[in-house]
């Protein structure tokens, strides 16, 4: 299983849990698995097209996946998937 | 007719005034930090700008393509959301051009960028510091809307920003390296790693890898209420990028410290991370040119300590936007 972090903004619908653990190949089935475990997930983690949310970061490890291949980015049972929402970061 | 005793050749060039010197920046070689013969680390000094940061290029940009446009005219204000060197950019270069300037600003960011935007003679207008920048950029856009007689920049939706490095940064490190392997840049508003990226993958083809550090913000400052309050910049293409990496406070304060150890570069919090990032992909080369960006050097951070104190004793490592 891997392992799924959490951020503060989605802790209220999965329990109020940090981190959480779900099964799956790729991304896209272990956000799946996590939507079905916990149904608040589902709206602010997809959007209506089934895609990302577009102010929803997934990093697998620390690489974002949109530039890597996207849901169908492949995970092994070691990886941490990190959730984070998409923030105006340095604005320097 | 040079001076033959002359020992800092080439001299850094003669401009008619401060605005003119920005950019023509150094590129320096960081031996020290190479994990193998072939694979060499290069850093671009962006501190070496006139106010310290590559902001200068941006600021320097913003106006004068709204001043072509015909958007702004002397005496006029211009309104900024900003964590910092954006906005001690513009406040040098609108006091230098006789234009006024508020930037919106968390309030949880070191107290040096409050000084030295004072010191150019900007207004500051405070923005909640649990929303990060994204609550900076929120306030200003509906001061903005409020206030028609301001002329807001907007760094993050205006294309000047990532053409000051299409048309500038990247120029320059082409004229120095006939080959790059990997550029690395930090990920805030995106203009740094649009313009380069643009630039060099048209010039270099597909093989150059453009490769984004972000902040992984500490939890203190994610004061989203919703992930719909989320704030993707729109000059940001997500198909220029090859990799996007997030580094943690505490990692990028680790390699602000080993580049100042080992390389003796005095750089900011957002550099130690793109140089962390930059060591991986070089790691992951044979060969090579890996180049990155130094955003800014390390006097606006003094107050924090990470220079002089152990890590552990670092206040605020969560709660502080150090980029």
């Amino acid at each position: 299983m891997a392992t799924i972090r959490i951020p503060p903004v989605l802790r209220p619908s999965v329990g109020g849990e940090r981190e959480i653990n779900a099964d799956g190949d790729n991304v896209g089935e272990i956000l799946r698995a996590v939507a079905v475990d916990h149904p608040g997930t589902e709206s602010q983690l997809f959007g209506a097209d089934g895609e990302l949310n577009r102010y929803v970061n997934v990093y697998l490890n620390d690489e974002d996946v949109r530039v890597l291949d996207g849901l169908d980015t492949t995970v092994s049972t070691a990886d941490t998937l990190v959730i984070l929402p998409a923030m105006a970061g340095g604005a320097r | 007719m040079p001076t033959p005793n002359l020992r800092n050749r080439p001299c850094g060039g003669r401009y008619g005034d401060i605005i003119e010197s920005i950019g023509h920046t150094p590129l320096i070689e960081l031996k020290r930090l190479s994990p193998k013969p072939g694979v060499r680390i290069w850093a671009k000094l962006e501190s070496r700008n006139p106010t310290g940061s590559v902001k200068d290029r941006v600021a320097r940009a913003l106006i004068q393509d709204a001043e072509d446009k015909g958007l702004i005219r002397p005496g006029q204000t211009i309104l900024e959301p900003t964590s910092g060197n954006t906005g001690i950019s513009l406040a040098m270069i609108a006091s230098h051009k006789g234009y006024k300037l508020k930037v919106v600003m968390p309030d949880n960011v070191t107290p040096e960028r409050t000084d030295l935007l004072r010191m150019y003679g900007a207004e500051i207008v405070y923005s909640e510091g649990s929303k990060g920048s994204n609550g900076a950029v929120e306030m200003a856009l509906d001061m903005a809307e409020k206030d028609s007689s301001v002329y807001m920049p907007y760094q993050y939706g205006n294309e000047a920003n990532p053409n000051a490095h299409y048309n500038g940064t990247a120029l320059e490190i082409l004229e120095e390296l006939d080959e790059v392997s990997a550029f690395v840049a930090g990920l805030g508003t995106g203009g740094t790693l649009m313009g380069n990226g643009r630039r060099l993958k048209e010039e270099l083809g597909d093989k150059v890898k453009i490769v984004a550090a972000e902040p992984m913000q500490g939890e203190p400052v994610q004061g989203l209420r919703s992930l719909d309050d989320g704030f993707i910049p729109p000059i940001i293409d997500l198909s220029v990028l090859d990799r996007k990496i997030f580094v943690t406070n505490q990692d990028a304060i680790i390699w602000t410290r080993k580049l100042l150890d080992e390389e003796q570069l005095f750089v900011g919090v957002s550099t130690g991370a793109i140089a962390r990032v930059a060591m991986r992909i070089a790691g992951e080369l044979d060969e090579g040119n890996v180049v990155f960006i130094v955003a800014d050097d390390g006097s606006k951070y003094f107050s924090s300590g990470i220079y002089t104190r152990p890590l552990e004793e670092i206040e605020n490592l969560d709660s502080t936007v150090w980029w």
